[in-house]
C-alpha cells in the first residue's frame, strides 16, 4: 500500500489517495455494484461482462451458496433450495409475505422474521441477502483490486424500521462497513441530478421487482431535498408475473402444480411480460412436470388490461407524496423513471397521464440507482474535497409512534421528516411505587396499534418508586441518517437513567450476526483468521484515511507536540498493516482512536463555529 | 455548538414572527453542509456521534422557524409565555360557533372532493387573515396574551385543515 501523504502546515495538500468505495443496488430481481472511477460512476460488472447479478441465492448439501446466474439456472428444478425475490421477506414475518402460497420454499415461521429451510440448513432472509452481497463484494474486491473502505447499499425509500435493519445486518454480515443506508429513489436522482444538472422539483418513480417507491424531490445549488416520499412495500414487477402467471393457469385449466412447475411456469410468465414490453404479442408454450402442456396466445393488449389494476395501485402513493409535499401535478418539472417495470408501455403511459408530461427515460432504469449509490459513497469516503460536494437531505417514509392506551397510537415523530430527528416524550407510571414500564414502538400511519408494524417493545427498569403519576420519564427517539430508530430513557426528576431492555419484535441481536459470521465461515471454509486480519487492515486503513483528512484539513489545530505524537502513532498504525495478527493492529488502532479523541472533539468545534459565522469552506 | 443558542440565534435571524423564507432555508442548507452525518461516515465514531446530535438539533430548530404555527409557539416560550395549548381550551363562544359552521359544511360537503377543496381554500384564506392578525401581535403590538389566544385559534384551523386532507386522501383511495 502506498504510503499516505500528509502535508506540513501552509503547504498546499497533495492529492490524496483514492478510497475504494461502492454503491450496491440490492435488488428483488437484479443487484449491482458501481463504483466512480476517474471521476465517472461504472457499473462493475462480472468475468462474462455482465453488470446484472440476478438476487437468486442456491444453496447445496454441502453448505454452500451459489449465487446469481448459475443458481437461476437450476430455479425450476431445484425451487425448494433456490431462493429468489428474498428482498420480500426482510423484516417480514410469514403473514406479512404476499403470494405466500405460490412460494415453493419451506417456511420456518420464527418470531419476528421468516426463516427458510434449505438444504445448508435454515437460512433467515438477512443470511441469503449477506450471500449476495458477498458475491458483489467479492467482484468490487477484485476489480479495485484491494479491500473496500465501505459501501452504500441502497433501501427502497418505504421500507420500515425493520426491513432497513435486516438490511444493514446483512451489509455487516457480508464483511461490508455500510457507509450508508440510501433510499433507492433519492439515489437515483442524485445520478439523474449530477448527470444533467437539473435544478427544480423532480418525482421519482421508482417500480421494481418487488417495491414500489415515489419520492418528491427538490434539487437546488448542490443541495438534494426529499420533500415526500410514499410507496407500496410489496408491489413490483413479480406481481406483474404472478398475475400473468395464473391467467395461465385458468386458461389452461392446469391441476394443481407442483412447486417445479409453478417455478417454471412463473419464468415462462415472466419472459413473456418482458417480451410484450417491445412486441404485439407472443406466445407462452411449455412442456410441464406433470405431462400438461401449455400452449397460449397472449397479445399486449391483454396483458395490459389484466395487469391495469396493478399499474393504478402506484398512483395513490403517487397522490400522497404530492399531497404531503404540498404540491400540485403541474408543479413538478420532470419524472425519472426507475426500475426494470417501469419499461412498460402502459406503466409508462399511466404515468404520463397522471403528470401531464412525458417522463423521462434517458437513464438506464435498472442502473441509475447503483450509479447514483455509487456517488454517494464516493463523497461518503471523503474523495471529494468539500464544496465539491453536494448536500442530501432525506426523510423517513413512515410515522413513528407509541401504544397508548386502549391499543392507540400517539405519533412521536410524524413521517417525512427531514432526518437525523429526534424527538422526545414524556411518560409517566400509573400506579403508586411502580419501578417498571413497557413501552411498544410502532411504524405506520394507522390510529389502530394493531393496524402498524411493532418495532420494539422496551421494559424501563429502575424507576425510582413514586406516587403514581409523579415520575418523569423521558423517552427519547432518534432516528439517525441510515433511517434507524434508537430509543433512551431516563426519569427527569430524579435524573436516574432507567436501564432499557430491548426486546427487538424483528431483527437479529449481536449474538446471533456473531453465530451467523462463525457459521458462514464453516460452511465456506474461510479462514476465521484471515477473515478477522483483513477486516482490521480495513479498519486501519479507514483510520488512517480519517485522520489524515483532519490532519490535512486542520492540523493548526494542534500543538506541535500533539500532531507529532499523533504522527507517530499513525506510523506505527501504518506498520502494524502489513502483519498477520489482527490483534497487533487492533491495538494499534485503537490507540490511534484515543490519540484522536481530543482532536475530533477540536474540530467538531470548529466546523460548529465555521457554520456560524457562515464562512464558506473554500475560504478557509 | 452552543446549546443555550436559541433557535433564531443559531439561525442568525431576529426573534420576530416575520421571516424572510428565503434566508431560513439558505441558513438551513450552510448549517447542515457543515454538520451532516454525510460529512462524517468516514470519520472517528465519536465525530459521528457528534454530528448526529448537531445535525438533528439543525433539523429541529429549522422545521419549528419554517411552520408559521411552531414559530408563534416557540417565540411566546422564549418570551416566557405559557400560549396554554393543552390547558386553555376556553375560546369566545362566537369562535366556537364559526368552528362548528366550518365542521358541518366539511360534514356535508365530505363526499365530494370539489366541495372539500373549496372549503379548504377558503379555511386557509380565512386562516391567512389570522396569521396576519398574529404577526401584529408578537411583532408590532407585543400583545402576547392576544397572541397566545389567537394561536390557540390557529390551531382548530390547523386541525380542521388536516381532517379535511384526510378525507380528501380516504375519497382518493
Amino acid at each position: 500500500m502506498a504510503l499516505l501523504q500528509i502535508s506540513e502546515p501552509g503547504q498546499s495538500p497533495e492529492p490524496h489517495q483514492h478510497r475504494r468505495a461502492v454503491g450496491i443496488d440490492l435488488g428483488t430481481t437484479n443487484s449491482l455494484v458501481a463504483t466512480v472511477r476517474n471521476g465517472i460512476a461504472t457499473v462493475l460488472n462480472d468475468h462474462e461482462g455482465h453488470g446484472l447479478l440476478p438476487s437468486v441465492v442456491r444453496y447445496l448439501r454441502d453448505g454452500r451458496a451459489v449465487v446469481g446466474r448459475e443458481a437461476q439456472a437450476e430455479q425450476a428444478r431445484d425451487p425448494k433450495n433456490t431462493v429468489v425475490s428474498v428482498k420480500r421477506f426482510m423484516g417480514r414475518g410469514l403473514k406479512d409475505v404476499t403470494h405466500v402460497e405460490n412460494c415453493p420454499y419451506d417456511f420456518v415461521d420464527s418470531p419476528g422474521m421468516v426463516r427458510l429451510r434449505t438444504a445448508a440448513g435454515v437460512k433467515s432472509p438477512v443470511e441469503v441477502s449477506a450471500d449476495i452481497l458477498k458475491a458483489l463484494r467479492a467482484r468490487a474486491v477484485e476489480a479495485l483490486g484491494g479491500e473496500l473502505l465501505g459501501a452504500v447499499i441502497t433501501v427502497p425509500a418505504y421500507f420500515d424500521d425493520a426491513q432497513r435493519q435486516a438490511t444493514k445486518d446483512a451489509g455487516k454480515l457480508a464483511g461490508l462497513n455500510v457507509l450508508r443506508l440510501l433510499n433507492e429513489p433519492t439515489a437515483a436522482a442524485i445520478a439523474y441530478g449530477l448527470d444533467n444538472a437539473a435544478e427544480g422539483i423532480y418525482a421519482i418513480y421508482d417500480l421494481g421487482g418487488g417495491t414500489f417507491d415515489i419520492s418528491i424531490l427538490k434539487l437546488s445549488k448542490g443541495v438534494f431535498e426529499v420533500m415526500a416520499t410514499s410507496g407500496d412495500p410489496a408491489l413490483g414487477g413479480d406481481d406483474f408475473d404472478h398475475r400473468l402467471f395464473c391467467w395461465v393457469g385458468e386458461r389452461a385449466k392446469l391441476a394443481p402444480l407442483s412447486a417445479e412447475d409453478t417455478q417454471l411456469l412463473l419464468i415462462e410468465s415472466r419472459a413473456a411480460k418482458e417480451f410484450l414490453t417491445a412486441s404485439a404479442e407472443t406466445r407462452i408454450s411449455t412442456q410441464l412436470g406433470s405431462g400438461e402442456a401449455v400452449d397460449l396466445k397472449l397479445t399486449q393488449e391483454e396483458f395490459q388490461d389484466m395487469t391495469r389494476h396493478l399499474v393504478a395501485k402506484t398512483l395513490g402513493p403517487t397522490r400522497k407524496a404530492l399531497r404531503d409535499a404540498g404540491l400540485e401535478v403541474t408543479e413538478i418539472k420532470g419524472i425519472v423513471m426507475v426500475g426494470g417495470a417501469t419499461r412498460m408501455p402502459h406503466v409508462q403511459q399511466a404515468v404520463a397521464e397522471f403528470f401531464g408530461q412525458v417522463p423521462l427515460t434517458n437513464l438506464d432504469p435498472e442502473k441509475v440507482v447503483a450509479l447514483g449509490a455509487a456517488t454517494q459513497a464516493d463523497v461518503l469516503a471523503g474523495n471529494k474535497r468539500s464544496g465539491d460536494d453536494w448536500l442530501l437531505l432525506d426523510v423517513i417514509p413512515l410515522s413513528l409512534g407509541v401504544e397508548t392506551m386502549g391499543g392507540l397510537v400517539e405519533r412521536v415523530i410524524p413521517r417525512n421528516s427531514t432526518i437525523p430527528v429526534a424527538r422526545a416524550q414524556e411518560f409517566t407510571t400509573f400506579k403508586d411505587g411502580q419501578t417498571a414500564m413497557s413501552i411498544h414502538v410502532v411504524q405506520g400511519e394507522r390510529e389502530l396499534v394493531s393496524d402498524c408494524r411493532s418495532l420494539a417493545k422496551f421494559e424501563l427498569r429502575g424507576i425510582p418508586p413514586m406516587a403514581a403519576g409523579a415520575a418523569r420519564i423521558r423517552v427519547t427517539f432518534q432516528v439517525d441518517a441510515d433511517g434507524l430508530l434508537a430509543v433512551s430513557a431516563r426519569e427527569a426528576t430524579t435524573g436516574v437513567e432507567a436501564a432499557i431492555a430491548v426486546k427487538p419484535s424483528y431483527g437479529l441481536t449481536d449474538e446471533q450476526i456473531t453465530r451467523m459470521l462463525r457459521e458462514s465461515f464453516d460452511h465456506a471454509k474461510e479462514d476465521v483468521h484471515l477473515r478477522a486480519l483483513r477486516e482490521q487492515q480495513v479498519e486501519g486503513e479507514r483510520m488512517l484515511a480519517a485522520a489524515e483528512t483532519a490532519l490535512r484539513d486542520d492540523i493548526d489545530l494542534l500543538s506541535a507536540e500533539e500532531a507529532a505524537a499523533l504522527r507517530a502513532e499513525l506510523e506505527a498504525l501504518r506498520k502494524t498493516l502489513s502483519c498477520t495478527d489482527h490483534r497487533t493492529i487492533r491495538s494499534a488502532v485503537e490507540r490511534v482512536n484515543r490519540a484522536t479523541e481530543t482532536f475530533a472533539g477540536r474540530r467538531m468545534d470548529r466546523s460548529i463555529k465555521r457554520a456560524l459565522a457562515g464562512k464558506k469552506v473554500e475560504t478557509l | 455548538m452552543n446549546l443555550n443558542q436559541n433557535h433564531f440565534e443559531l439561525f442568525g435571524l431576529p426573534a420576530l414572527f416575520a421571516v424572510d423564507a428565503a434566508a431560513l432555508e439558505a441558513r438551513y442548507h450552510e448549517l447542515q453542509r457543515e454538520v451532516h452525518p454525510d460529512r462524517f461516515a468516514a470519520a472517528a465514531d465519536a465525530e459521528r456521534r457528534v454530528s448526529m446530535q448537531l445535525a438533528t438539533r439543525v433539523n429541529e430548530a429549522y422545521q419549528t422557524l419554517k411552520s408559521p404555527l411552531r414559530r408563534a409557539v416557540y417565540i411566546l416560550q422564549l418570551r416566557g409565555v405559557d400560549p396554554g395549548l393543552e390547558t386553555n381550551t376556553a375560546m369566545p363562544p362566537d369562535f366556537l360557533m364559526e368552528q362548528m359552521g366550518w365542521r358541518e359544511r366539511v360534514e356535508a360537503g365530505s363526499e365530494e372532493p370539489e366541495a372539500l377543496v373549496r372549503l379548504r381554500d377558503g379555511l386557509r384564506d380565512e386562516s391567512r387573515k389570522v396569521y396576519e392578525k398574529l404577526h401584529d401581535q408578537l411583532d408590532e403590538a407585543g400583545d402576547d396574551e392576544g397572541a397566545s389566544q389567537t394561536v390557540r385559534a390557529l390551531m382548530f384551523y390547523a386541525k380542521l385543515d388536516e381532517e379535511i386532507e384526510d378525507k380528501l386522501a380516504e375519497l382518493e383511495t
